[in-house]
């Protein structure tokens, strides 16, 4: 059912739409989203108030901005609930195991390097499990964009703690409160080798949307940490009750220090949330790398490499 | 050409283009072998962070469009059954080659074992059909690696090359045929056009035909119990249809997939079942028993899965025994007596890895068996 | 002579069966032109309204936010 509301003349002022604006096209059409999500899939499984859903939004308006040729994006994800964004999204889309997006994912960037290769997970997925992947991929700069959900918990099984879940948080495993050291995954991502790392929250739609299309143009390891609210299962152990407490203190609480370094990108919720691009360097990619290395050392004995398709 | 040598020449005469791997002796030289040959005709080798890893890169590049192949042994082995149900669930082609060692845990890295048959077949959680090939020769290593890299395009699933650390590293003379000699399996791609085309939907023999990522059909690919569109489906009738479908596509092609290679056992009172390095000393054992007179059949399995049921069973309907000879505490032994029932005794010559049995210790048991 | 547009310059579109009331659109709306309704859409949600269009300045920001893709705004082309 859509209802269609045109507006009676108005001399109102736009007011500053949230840090740092992009103006709005009239080709950001929810009608064009469409074309990228499987429609016979909505209404999706998360929750009102779940910040999933918003960072898909941004995404796919980057998508549709960059002008990614849908045939040539794929999109992996692993378990959870960002876990589910592969299905969502009407591309090639994979839906792998547990921590694993990255590998797989590894495998089907360099098997076919003309795709455009998107990691969509959780923290949970990607930090804890998957970490030992996320470690390496950056290492080795492979070409894949990764957007990394941060809901501070393990939505899909309960909200159990995971390594982004911040000191003091209740959540179904801590009872008592969560005593761990927090991962900071900017200044992670730094010294595994990251060419590109942002932090901004589902707040900061415009900037997202900026910030894939940056990914987008980078050839290399780039990682977008996206903060969003689960109400369900972090939100309302924490004082959130509902998804939007959590997003109005997103607005509250975020500040934007672009460039900083990582070491100060802090993520306390209710104290301070940094967000921003912080890491935007040069360092060949792994099959640039590759194929400069055996070019050199092997000469005409090295068939240059341009995909595994049989 | 040792056998690991021969395993990655096969892989290679297959179609292989892409090998994601791990070192875990005694399967190392594989993928060393790998790392000098890919970048020298178009391929791409590359090592990954773990067996894990491993594991499901080459179903990222299978879908892709790739053929590909990971090698490991025991520990690495069993690190990768979560991407064996991937794959199993998924029907990604891809091959996985063990060079078994003696296990459990560490166990053995330097020395042969038999001890992971069970767990290709069980390995992962489910229900689910595999085929696994055993080679007892470098040759064989050559030939089955391409074999396993057609049953992997032909039925869409993990296939596995089960050899053990003295096949791998066994010497012997290999012959490689000219390219265009070699029988190779092409990706049965859909001729469907996208929007009428569903991941699950284009069946010929229960097996659905594939598309490769880029081709502008936007799958959706999970291993998420799903339907005929590759979309998760919660619920057991969806669980019941695709679990059936999976395990039925294999049984109901066994004829075509297993291989065995049999001597005398038209006249035989005791067959000897083995597979793998075991059989060239049970052959051995077999001679030694004929030559006091025994009638003795002599079996070896090139496929072990799916088992040769109906073999077994009708062989059990006129001979007295069956001797099963493996390096392990007793695992294909079962399935042998499993099909063969009461109606022929099931012994095993059976040891718990490191070293090939000696051809006299299966001989006593045939003559055990036969007074 | 000035020709002075009588149009908004934006309008929301509302697919309301497809909202889950989570208030993003209202909350972040710029300009004040949403609100949740009183009613409910078939799932039990409450989904937003236009209550001051006139106010709406076509900017998307309801759009950006909408995690159940049921919210448009779009720009009126004023021009003649």
């Amino acid at each position: 059912m859509t209802e269609s509301c045109v507006a009676e003349p108005t001399n109102s002022v736009i007011e500053e739409s949230p840090t740092e604006s992009i103006p709005a096209t009239e080709e950001a059409a929810c009608t064009h989203l469409e074309d990228f999500l499987r429609m016979d899939r909505i209404p999706h499984i998360w929750c009102p108030g779940c910040g999933i859903g918003t960072s898909v939004n941004s995404f796919l308006r980057a998508v549709i901005d960059s002008k990614i040729p849908q045939n040539k994006l794929c999109i992996v994800s692993g378990i959870g609930c960002t876990g589910r964004v592969a299905g969502y999204i009407n591309v090639d889309s994979f839906h792998t195991t547990h921590g694993r997006a990255i590998p797989f994912a590894t495998g089907l960037k360099l098997a076919n390097p003309e795709l455009m290769v998107v990691v969509y997970s959780g923290d949970g997925d990607l930090t804890a499990i998957g970490g030992n992947h996320l470690v390496h991929a950056a290492r080795r700069n492979i070409d894949i964009k990764v957007i990394c959900v941060n809901n501070f918990i393990y939505s899909m099984t309960g909200g159990q703690a995971a390594p982004t879940t911040p000191a003091g948080t209740i959540a179904s495993t801590t009872p008592y409160g969560y005593f761990e050291n927090q991962l900071n995954l900017p200044q992670f991502l730094e010294a595994c080798g990251a060419v590109y790392i942002a932090r901004w929250t589902t707040f900061h739609v415009r900037q997202i949307q900026k910030a894939v299309c940056e990914c987008f143009k980078k050839k290399g390891f780039t990682f977008i940490e996206v903060i969003a609210p689960c109400p369900t299962l972090y939100g309302r152990r924490n004082e959130y009750r509902t998804g939007l407490d959590e997003m109005k203190m997103f607005k509250e609480k975020s500040k934007i220090k672009n460039n900083i370094d990582t070491r100060e990108a802090t993520l306390i919720p209710g104290q301070e949330i940094v967000v921003g691009k912080f890491v935007d360097r040069e360092r060949p990619n792994f099959l640039d790398s590759m194929d400069e290395h055996y070019g050199r050392v092997l000469g005409d004995a090295y068939k240059p490499y341009t995909g595994a398709i049989a | 050409m040792d056998g690991d040598s021969a395993c990655c020449e096969g892989a290679l005469a297959g179609g292989c283009r892409f090998v994601a791997g791990y070192p875990i002796t005694p399967s190392t030289e594989v993928v060393e072998l790998m790392a000098r040959r890919l970048p020298k005709i178009g391929g791409l080798f590359i090592q990954m962070e773990d067996e894990i890893a491993s594991s499901i890169a080459i179903s990222g590049a299978a879908w892709a469009g790739a053929k590909t192949m990971t090698v490991t042994s025991g520990p690495g082995f069993s690190l990768m059954m979560e991407h064996i149900g991937y794959a199993v669930m998924t029907e990604t082609p891809c091959v996985f080659v063990n060079v078994q060692r003696g296990g459990p845990s560490t166990g053995l890295p330097t020395l042969p074992g038999q001890q992971d048959m069970m767990q290709v077949r069980w390995g992962s959680h489910g229900d689910y059909e595999v085929i696994a090939l055993a080679p007892n020769s470098p040759q064989e290593c050559f030939d089955l690696t391409i074999q396993c890299f057609n049953f992997a395009e032909k039925y869409r699933l993990p296939v596995f090359l089960m050899m053990d650390e003295c096949v791998g590293h066994m010497m012997e003379k290999v012959v490689i045929p000219p390219a265009d000699e070699i029988e190779l399996e092409p990706r049965r791609y859909t001729s469907q056009k996208p929007g009428e085309y569903y991941p699950y939907n284009d069946l010929e023999n229960l097996v659905p035909k594939m598309i490769k990522a880029g081709d502008g059909y936007n799958v959706h690919i999970t291993g998420l119990t799903h339907d005929h569109r590759g979309y998760p489906a919660m619920n057991a009738a969806a669980q019941q249809k695709l679990v059936e479908r999976l395990v039925k596509k294999i049984r109901d092609a066994a004829n075509d997939i297993i291989m065995v290679e049999s001597d005398e056992l038209d006249d035989a009172d005791v067959i000897v079942v083995s597979y793998g390095i075991s059989s060239r000393v049970a052959s051995r054992a077999v001679r030694l028993a004929r030559e006091r007179g025994h009638k003795i059949g002599n079996l070896r399995l090139i496929t072990v899965w799916p088992f040769p049921e109906s073999l077994i069973e009708e062989l059990s309907q006129r001979i007295k025994a069956f001797v099963v000879v493996e390096m392990n505490m007793g695992q294909i032994v079962r399935e042998v007596q499993r099909c063969a029932g009461s109606r022929a005794l099931t012994v095993g010559v059976l040891n718990a890895g490191g070293a090939v049995h000696k051809p006299e210790e299966i001989l006593e048991r045939i003559l055990g068996v036969l007074s | 002579m000035v020709e002075v547009s009588r149009k908004p310059k934006g309008f929301v579109t509302i697919n309301q069966e497809r909202c889950k009331g989570c208030g993003f659109c209202v909350e972040f709306c710029p300009t004040n032109v949403l609100q949740l309704s009183q009613e409910y859409n078939s799932h039990g949600y409450h989904y937003p309204i236009a209550q001051a269009p006139e106010k709406c300045s076509g900017c998307d920001q309801c759009g950006a936010y909408c995690p159940d893709f049921a919210v448009l705004g779009s720009r009126n082309n004023n021009k003649k």
